[in-house]
């Protein structure tokens, strides 16, 4: 019978099967961050266990830290507990770990495909939503709360049951100024925030084929916010390619054995998809969200909705709801919505191809004088990456902060987060209400987008600025 | 893990879609590095203001709902965030029952991991049962049965067999699975023949 990848996947993963649909599945790669682990390294204490594969693991702190000055530790007392506890809970069960100041060190889903961590064909979990990211690579990489960060600690498997398959395909060219971001939001609005649930998608079509491995990585990353468990996408030789010579990746035969291995990871002609969707490329414009859901997408061109046209009373409810959150007018054209802030970085938008896209927008520009805006590398190997380019010089020159990696105001546990009412444009995954802080109105867009909402101080079409 | 069997209470109704668990409990009090304590900080912007005052409408600062033991939800219950944090929130302040027409994924796998009973009905019956909410009867959840009763009638619900006998047990998985080291090891052994990479030995 024909199979799907993540049927192959799930296949090869089978420790164990129940008559109820049950398995035990083997983890690969196993990434642990501070935030959600502490709890789980004290349930392992607390039952007197090990961790069953210290050398599967791999542990960073990236949500709590701080992205100005290092020198002098963090000052945030609950931070510095969790980021320190996190330190000796690795010593105590043998697990690596990039420290703050490890230039290794950043944002979980960004350091494991930099080393090699990971790879094609594995299955990849973390205490972390967004580890659908590593999906890119032809594996099956998905969230995880803090008691199956435990379990996984302890016996290297996972209680699952079989998700759907759901394929979605993109075909043909994007237009100028159009990013895989722009796909994802587009995807999501298509979907809906729970269109995927209870699905794995795999991401198909000669568009997604087109796509460089950094491109590939923010559209797996946002699969969560379609509601799907995970989101992947045959690896091809992009792949291998970004993987030779990478720290963690297999050396010498186990490199041609795995490369063998690797490139029979994709869906069998005639496999079954218990779900379908297509899009054309050239359909799909620079978009933004307006709302308090990722699925709030329109196109920079577009106006927001109007609560009046909606029939569904929920519907409408719910419309209103966002737009008085969000401080927003029915109809009101996207461009002119005023911007406080600039955010570019994250999980989704905070790799070297990103900062390039915002990089190219900005050079010989200035920001907007009422314009706060960051650049949060994801990772400090981006981030030196980035000064050998000069690219910091051109965030600088443009009136951006360029500062030290982490997740930053992606989810504002650090210091930097929005004040009640402001506004910002932002490269990250998530608008809801008070993600980046209590009040604070989060638009979505790509690293191009949020450049050129810097320059003109309002949401604007990043095409204007492309030569 | 504290087990479910049954359970009786006033229900509390959020008609909310897509509440996610950043709304749920947000970031701030992601820095424990305990499980305990996070009810007093449950849905914690849109129960208290500015100046950390209760917010008197805000259903869960209401008498009888802030002692409601079920909430009735809008769709997709749960998005975002895999914080597990979310449910440790619920169960801290004494709810260990959600009802909903959906929930995201990796919540709901968490809830089971805490006791908490997630509960889909299709969008009448959760109408139907959050005028219990408005009208503050009593509705009761039986999972052995697996049935919602209110009022004269009643109302099946489905739960994943082994997910129930973990919850009515009150099992903890991780001694399960670690039943099966026998299967692990010799999953492992064919592992480290077959892809040698993965250990990277």
């Amino acid at each position: 019978m024909p199979n799907t990848l993540y049927d192959k996947i799930w296949n090869d993963h089978l420790v164990d099967q129940q008559a109820d649909g049950t398995a035990l599945l083997f983890v690969d790669r196993h990434l642990v961050h501070e935030v959600t682990s502490p709890q789980a390294f004290e349930g392992l204490r607390n039952s007197n266990r090990k961790v069953r594969h210290p050398k599967l693991t791999l542990a960073v702190a990236d949500h709590n830290v701080p992205t100005t000055d290092r020198s002098k530790g963090i000052s945030d007392k609950e931070s510095k507990i969790q980021v320190d506890t996190l330190e000796a809970n690795c010593k105590e069960f043998g697990i690596k770990l990039f420290g703050m100041g490890d230039k290794r060190q950043g944002i979980v889903h960004i350091i494991g495909p930099e080393q090699g961590f990971t790879q094609p064909g594995t299955v990849i979990v973390c205490g972390d939503s967004h580890t659908a990211t590593h999906g890119a690579f032809g594996s099956l990489a998905f969230g995880i709360g803090t008691s199956e960060v435990e379990h996984v600690l302890a016996t290297q498997t996972l209680v699952q049951k079989k998700a759907k398959n759901f394929r979605i395909n993109v075909e043909g060219k994007l237009p100028l100024g159009v990013t895989s971001k722009d796909v994802i939001l587009q995807i999501i609005g298509k979907i809906g925030t729970a269109g995927g649930t209870g699905c794995v998608i795999e991401y198909a079509g000669d568009l997604i084929r087109s796509l460089s491995v950094e491109q590939r990585m923010t559209i797996c990353n946002m699969t969560i916010e379609g509601g799907a468990r995970a989101g992947l996408i045959a690896p091809d030789e992009k792949i291998f390619k970004y993987l030779e010579g990478k720290p963690m990746s297999p050396k010498g035969k186990n490199w041609e054995n795995a490369l063998e291995y690797w490139r029979n990871l994709k869906s069998d002609d005639g496999a079954k998809f218990d779900k379908e969707v297509n899009l054309k490329a050239e359909e799909i414009l620079p978009m933004i969200t307006w709302g308090t859901s990722p699925q709030d997408v329109i196109t920079i061109d577009g106006k927001i909705p109007n609560p009046q046209n909606e029939k569904n009373e929920d519907k409408k409810n719910s419309l209103e709801r966002a737009l008085n959150y969000m401080g927003l007018k029915p109809n009101m054209a996207a461009k002119d919505i005023k911007i406080d802030k600039v955010f570019i970085g994250s999980c989704t938008n905070g790799r070297i191809e990103d900062l390039r896209e915002a990089a190219k927008i900005l050079k010989d520009k200035k920001i907007a004088s009422h314009v706060h805006a960051m650049v949060v590398p994801g990772s400090g190997l981006v981030k030196e990456q980035a000064e050998q380019e000069g690219l910091d010089k051109i965030f600088v020159n443009s009136g951006f902060e360029w500062r030290e990696p982490g997740c930053s105001m992606c989810l504002a546990m650090n210091a930097d987060k929005l004040k009640p009412e402001e506004r910002c444009a932002s490269t990250s995954n998530r608008n809801f209400e008070g993600r980046q802080g209590r009040g604070g109105r989060t638009h979505l867009v790509s690293p191009g987008m949020a450049a050129a909402a810097a320059i003109s101080g309002s949401l604007d079409d990043v095409r204007k600025y492309q030569n | 893990m504290q087990k479910f069997s049954t359970l009786k209470s006033i229900p509390a109704y959020l008609p909310i879609v897509n509440v996610d668990t950043d709304m749920i409990i947000p970031k701030q009090f992601l820095k424990t590095i305990k499980r305990t304590g996070l009810g007093k900080n449950l849905f914690f912007e849109m129960r208290y203001d500015d100046k950390g005052k209760e917010i008197n409408e805000f259903i869960l600062n209401k008498t009888p709902f802030n002692k409601s033991k079920i909430l009735i939800a809008g769709k997709n219950f749960g998005c975002g965030s895999s914080r597990e944090h979310a449910p440790w929130a619920l169960l801290d302040f004494g709810i260990t029952c959600v009802i909903s027409s959906s929930f995201a994924d990796i919540f709901h796998n968490n809830c089971f991991k805490n006791g908490i009973l997630p509960i889909i009905l299709n969008d009448d019956k959760i109408k139907e049962l959050s005028e219990y909410a408005n009208r503050k009867e009593e509705i009761f959840v039986d999972l052995n049965v697996e049935k919602v009763i209110y009022g004269n009638n009643e109302v099946r619900f489905k739960v994943d067999p082994f997910k129930k006998k973990c919850l009515l047990e009150g099992l903890d998985d991780i001694a399960l699975s670690l039943n099966k080291s026998k299967k692990i090891e010799n999953f492992e052994k064919d592992l480290k023949s077959q892809k040698p990479w993965i250990f990277n030995d």
